[in-house]
């Protein structure tokens, strides 16, 4: 059986990197989260726009993304923030996150009596988590227990030709080794959806994509405009990407050719193994920030116009089939495969090479955005502000 | 997914059913295309510049023809497109994703 190293976790899983992440609960409590994450080493903090003001399904949305985001496994222990007097119910969240075993504590900025004391708490608290954490052993971690997202963005016309096939090989060699790949970005399976259909492994699967982008279609419908511009952006149309239909046809071929055997809500928890759709934006720190939340271990992301992301807790592995980009681009991307279109790396060789950097980071090696300190992070809305 | 690059082409076919061919370097009005197709080597002259990853039409085509890549429809040709044109926003358009035309809008 083939390893990588990982760290063990208090419910079995396994993760790849061994973060303490701070949670904002809300808006509010981002800049004591950042005090404490500027001042410890070693942790990582989350802030976002959100955690106030919503309701129903758009309140439950942010929720199941700050939890999947503590559950992740690449996650050892919590620290919560909360102001008071929020919608997102930091004790809900404690108790949720929680249940996978991992320390979990709670900061209530209106309880310890403003930001100086919430900070001072927090460092604290901090400090003792992470020496906590560094005390982990690093232990062997079967390569079936790979979970990958696989995504693209700032794409161009190489994307479909190259990056994106050779990444597919790559994913078909994770399945074939019994791990866990997702694909997503709904609004770029729009005119590819038959091809991706036709791979489903039951009707029920089929069924639920096609309702996932007819939901999609339902909202660029309500706005009265066409998706051009918006997706494919102006960067894609540039590139050489004349229509959405391009696009997707362009970006299904990241995922492989295996079997897709389910597909599941933004940010919800991956059911199983095997090949999995999840529904998200195309938009890169929405959708990735929801891979990870779904507890991927990593993203492979393939770009032709070149991107910084990365994440807050995975890896972001950029991957590339534009010569030029990777050269005036370099500190932002990882592996090359543009000599597939000077016919000079095979469609194989080159996915191959992806596969070899997919082992590597999750072995340790860090991504360029990693070293860069990328930690984007950004949470779908689906609702008004109230 | 078809196609892998031979070397020395100027752009590449994904699929045998494919109406247009992408650019593998930028190419100027008048130059000559050398491409694969069915497993012949094809040329086409380029009627306007083709900037790199952009696409050629392969076949003449006329206004409303389902635009083939991937061996799938990625547009609609608002405009006749003559065999050797640039084919992008100015001359095809999406089918899907379209708001402005949506009953709503």
């Amino acid at each position: 059986m083939d390893f990588i190293k990982g760290y063990q976790r208090a419910n079995g899983e396994y993760g790849i990197r061994n973060h303490l992440l701070v949670i904002p609960t809300v808006i509010c409590a981002n800049q004591v989260c950042n005090r404490i994450s500027q001042t410890v080493p070693g942790t990582v903090s989350i802030p976002h726009q959100h955690g106030c003001s919503q309701i129903g399904a758009d309140k439950v949305r942010t929720f199941e993304t700050l939890a999947g985001t503590g559950k992740n496994p690449n996650v050892g222990a919590v620290i919560i923030v909360s102001l008071g007097c929020e919608v997102i119910d930091p004790h809900e969240l404690a108790k949720d996150i929680g249940a996978t075993g991992k320390p979990v504590e709670v900061i209530d900025i209106q309880e310890v009596g403003g930001s100086v004391k919430a900070i001072q708490k927090g460092i604290e608290i901090a400090k003792r988590l992470r020496a906590e954490l560094d005390q982990l052993p690093i232990v062997n971690m079967p390569i079936s227990k790979l979970r990958i997202g696989v995504k693209c963005g700032g794409s161009d016309a190489t994307s479909g030709m190259a990056s994106n096939p050779a990444l597919g090989v790559a994913s078909d060699i994770l399945i074939e080794k019994g791990g866990t790949v997702v694909i997503s970005e709904t609004t770029e399976i729009i005119g590819a959806e038959h091809v991706m259909a036709a791979r489903c492994s039951s009707k029920e699967v089929a069924d639920k994509l096609y309702h996932f982008i007819e939901r999609f279609e339902i909202e660029i419908n309500r706005m009265g405009a066409d998706m051009r511009g918006g997706n494919p952006s102006p960067g894609n149309i540039a590139g050489g990407l004349s229509t959405i239909e391009e696009k997707s046809l362009g970006c299904i071929s990241k995922c492989g050719t295996s079997p897709l055997v389910g597909a599941f809500e933004y940010a919800e928890a991956i059911p199983g193994k095997g090949l999995y759709f999840m529904d998200s934006p195309g938009n890169d720190i929405e959708c990735v920030s929801g891979m990870a939340a779904s507890g991927v271990h990593l993203v492979c992301f393939t770009t032709g116009r070149g991107t910084p992301t990365g994440a807050a807790v995975i890896p972001v592995i950029k991957i590339t089939g534009n010569e030029r980009v990777f050269k005036s681009m370099n500190d932002n991307l990882d592996v090359d495969v543009s000599a597939m279109l000077a016919g000079t790396l095979g469609l194989n060789e080159a996915g191959e090479s992806i596969w070899q950097e997919i082992v590597e980071v999750a072995d340790g090696k860090e991504t360029k955005a990693e070293i860069l300190g990328h930690q984007e992070f950004s949470i779908n809305r689906i609702g008004p502000t109230l | 997914m078809a196609g892998e690059v031979v070397a020395g082409a100027d752009a590449l076919v994904v699929d045998e059913k494919d109406h247009v061919a992408t650019a593998l370097k930028d190419i100027q009005a008048g130059d000559t295309i050398h491409y694969r197709s069915k497993d012949q080597l094809v040329t086409v002259v380029a009627l306007d510049p083709i900037p790199f990853g952009h696409k050629v039409a392969l076949v003449d085509m006329e206004e409303g023809t389902h635009v083939m890549k991937y061996g799938e429809v990625i547009g609609r040709a608002t405009v006749k497109i003559e065999r050797g044109r640039h084919v992008h926003v100015h001359n095809v358009e999406g089918i899907r994703g379209r708001g402005d035309q949506s009953q709503g809008a």
